[in-house]
């Protein structure tokens, strides 16, 4: 893994604006004010940080359970067919993060659906076709949402 | 909570991301066929209401060297997992904190705090500092890292099926 090499306006843009992305017809000028530069510096910058990969998107986070329901699951699935499981658990559309974690519990992900039934009837299949018991962790409470947090710079 | 057709169409607009224009609200708005005062307004709506947590640069903390991502999990007592788990919540280094249940006798943990890092020890550094917190209500605790990320897309809205949303 090679470290990303930023220069200090690309490291004030990641950290300043992970929270709060200002609702202005012309957000990008707001944000060029903010760092003391021009609009089409902070375009070139963005366009530049995606293209590398470093930013993933520019948009909407979407809060768990405001619109559908969603839920942490984990399996203990034996080494030899962790690859197979992993890919069938991945492939479900519903699935959009799946971890593989150094623990008993080697397999987890977050099943998110239009409804609670939905969610329970992906788990039910998953449980079905590899014959493996699932592990249900709902949220019951939110201490911090994905916030994304201070980056540190070297 | 629910959400009208129009805002449901509007979060599957942006929820990819915001064009990388000068007037991205109107770029949007232009795809949608409506004003940009309308996605904004709606938008910041949203926003309010709570259904959208927030409008941001996401950035990919694996890209940029945040490789170590330990899940801390914890068993706290019940009648305390609210009050310290708030307070862990507001460590900095602590990205995500929930109260899940547990499953006996498998799972015994029912605090998760993600905690990322450029490596494990940066990690495992913090590890006092929430054990400080929960002080004598944790009663066990264990980091699970992540060995390989199989799959990462964020919470996402699908297109419809039929006349039904679907969110996945």
């Amino acid at each position: 893994m090679t470290e990303a090499t930023l220069s200090d306006y690309e490291k004030r843009l990641l950290d300043d604006f992970q929270k709060e992305f200002p609702l202005h017809p012309r957000p990008f000028a707001v944000i060029a004010e903010r760092l003391g530069v021009d609009e089409d510096t902070v375009l070139d910058l963005l366009c530049e940080l995606q293209e590398r990969g470093l930013i993933s998107r520019v948009g909407a986070v979407v809060e768990p359970h405001r619109v559908g329901y969603s839920t942490l699951a984990a399996m203990r699935v034996p080494q030899e067919m962790l690859e197979a499981v992993g890919r069938f658990v991945a492939s479900h559309p519903e699935v959009n993060h799946c971890y593989e974690r150094e623990h008993g519990l080697n397999l987890w992900f977050v099943v998110a659906a239009s409804s609670r039934r939905k969610v329970a009837e992906v788990l039910a299949d998953i449980e079905y076709r590899t014959g493996l018991p699932v592990l249900d962790l709902p949220l019951e409470e939110a201490f911090r949402l994905d916030l994304g947090f201070p980056l540190t710079w070297e | 909570m629910s959400l009208d057709p129009r805002d449901l169409e509007l979060v599957r607009a942006t929820q990819e991301g915001l064009p990388l224009v000068e007037r991205p609200f109107l770029a949007v708005a232009s795809r949608l066929g409506w004003s940009e005062a309308e996605v904004l307004a709606r938008l910041r709506a949203l926003l309010e209401r709570r259904a959208v947590r927030r409008i941001a640069l996401v950035p990919d903390h694996f890209r940029l060297g945040y490789v170590a991502n330990g899940m801390c999990v914890f068993d706290v007592d019940d009648a305390r997992v609210s009050e310290l788990g708030r307070q862990v919540g507001s460590l900095p280094f602590v990205s995500h904190c929930y109260r899940r249940p547990r499953v006996l006798p498998e799972w015994p943990y029912n605090l998760f705090a993600m905690v990322h890092g450029r490596d494990r020890s940066e990690v495992l550094a913090r590890l006092p500092e929430i054990l400080a917190v929960l002080g004598d209500a944790c009663h066990g605790h264990d980091v699970l890292w992540s060995r390989r990320i199989l799959k990462k897309t964020g919470l996402r809205l699908r297109e419809p099926r039929g006349s039904q949303s679907c969110f996945a």
